[in-house]
């Protein structure tokens, strides 16, 4: 299972707040917490800053790489800001995201084509949100095959089917979930990701609900999360949830985990 | 009194009971003007108010929505005269480059609750289309909606091509990254961070004219 650090992002107060004020040493705590907490990369997103994201997200990057040797998941919807952030980043970066959004897609692609970098793969496209397994299929068919017709291995692909908030709609948790099974035995060697948070919007007990959600979302075949990996319940949950979906060796991680005190909750 | 029993109704989000109660006032003769007001606009505004002080969440607005509309279904053809007319006309869309619509949906199903005429451009709407729908529909208000900020800017466009269209539209202003200060550089006439506080706007902006 990949995990990507989510805690650095601009939309939460804190961090919007350190950014403005170039708060160095905040950045770079908060991403030791979350490589020693289990995070595979880092994100990054400076979304909130209308102009200036660019020159934000590479800030975040530079913080990031200065205090941990791990790379990170550059998250923006603009091109521009990843093509900034990129020319900083050490090593292999993950793009969040991609997605056959047009005017997204055709600055993005030329950036990321025949790469080795790991790419989310989101299905979003120019007709809205895509509300059922079926629409978000025939998205994932031609963003896979665009990317790989691209230079990118399947191997480095994130296929992300949009989480939508099951307030809204009562089948939105099972659209999904047949989704990401439907995308892993679809296409041989790929990888699924997602923030899991949007499915509880709307709803109180937020914590409760990502963490039974993601229990479910393993169990069909999720290898990613964006998640905050210092939430010890949701760390947990994945642990269990990877032993029960025959990913762990002779229980070895849960096994580890358990010594290590991480079901102590 | 049997229109509290609709209010009520709502509030349980009964929608079967909700539009048999409104047919048995119908057939009682109870006037339709307080049928709406005080047993379903005045329960959907109940409804926003506890939605805002985070006592109800989504889905129960969303349930008191549809057992309100269904008792509108019935009312509605009957109401003549003043109170066919609606409290005012609403143009809503989120702008160009965003297709995010799930806070809009919200708010345009709690200002159809609170007796508005909502035009509904759904997601990824240009300048242009809201300004014609606005001249089209005589719109009170244009609603805007914006999830990302790199779509922010489209706001600031669409006000200023409605106010170049001289047209007699107020506007507000909504969405996850959207400020105050934000809707203030922009010239927006109001901005709310929830659906009821939009309906609120809007009631406000409507009744200064």
């Amino acid at each position: 299972m990949i995990i990507v650090g989510e805690l650095i992002n601009a939309s939460r107060k804190s961090i919007g707040a350190a950014i403005e004020s170039e708060d160095s040493d905040g950045i770079k705590k908060i991403a030791k917490e979350e490589l020693d907490a289990g995070a595979d990369y880092i994100d990054v997103n400076a979304g909130i800053f209308m102009g200036k994201e660019p020159e934000y997200l590479t800030w975040l990057v530079q913080q990031v790489q200065e205090s941990v040797d791990a790379p990170c998941a550059i998250d923006s919807p603009d091109p521009e800001a990843i093509q900034a952030a990129l020319a900083v980043h050490k090593g292999i970066p993950m793009i969040n995201s991609i997605s056959l959004e047009k005017e997204r897609y055709d600055k993005l692609m030329p950036i990321i084509s025949g790469t080795d970098f790991k790419v989310v793969a989101l299905c979003m496209s120019d007709e809205g949100m895509p509300e059922t397994t079926d629409q978000r299929m025939a998205i994932a068919d031609k963003l896979v095959n665009s990317l790989v017709q691209n230079g990118i291995s399947l191997e480095n692909i994130y296929v992300d089917p949009l989480v939508q908030p099951v307030a809204t709609n009562d089948r939105f948790g099972v659209e999904f979930l047949d989704s990401v099974e439907k995308i892993m035995t679809t296409f041989a060697g790929i990888h699924t990701m997602c923030g899991l948070s949007n499915i509880s919007y709307g709803l109180p007990a937020r914590k409760f609900m990502n963490q039974t959600f993601m229990v479910m979302a393993i169990a069909q075949g999720l290898d990613g999360a964006i998640i905050n990996p210092l939430d010890t319940g949701m760390m947990a949950n994945i642990i269990a949830a990877e032993a029960l979906a025959g990913r762990d060796n002779f229980c070895m991680n849960y096994l580890k985990a358990y010594r290590g005190g991480k079901f102590k909750l | 009194m049997a229109t509290q029993d609709i209010y009520q109704a709502i509030l349980g989000f009964d929608q079967e009971k909700v539009e048999e109660l409104t047919q048995a006032e119908i057939d009682a003769g109870t006037d339709l003007d307080s049928i709406l007001n005080d047993g379903m606009i005045g329960a959907m505004d109940e409804v926003g108010k506890q939605f805002s002080e985070g006592e109800l969440f989504v889905p129960e607005m969303l349930m008191a929505a549809k057992a309100m509309k269904g008792g509108l279904a019935i009312l509605k053809p009957l109401l003549t005269g003043d109170a066919a007319i609606s409290r005012g006309t609403v143009v809503i869309g989120t702008v160009k480059g965003d297709l995010h619509d799930i806070g809009k949906n919200l708010v345009s199903m709690m200002m159809e609750g609170a007796g508005f005429k909502v035009v509904d451009l759904g997601p990824d709407v240009d300048v242009g289309k809201f300004v014609q729908a606005a001249k089209e529909n005589n719109a009170d208000v244009v609603a805007l909606s914006a999830l990302l900020t790199t779509t922010m800017p489209a706001m600031e466009a669409t006000i200023a091509a409605l106010k170049e269209a001289t047209l007699p539209v107020k506007t507000i202003v909504g969405g996850a990254p959207v400020t105050q200060a934000f809707a203030d550089q922009i010239k927006a006439d109001g901005y709310s961070d929830d659906a009821p506080g939009g309906v609120e706007l809007v009631r406000n902006l409507i009744k200064g004219r």
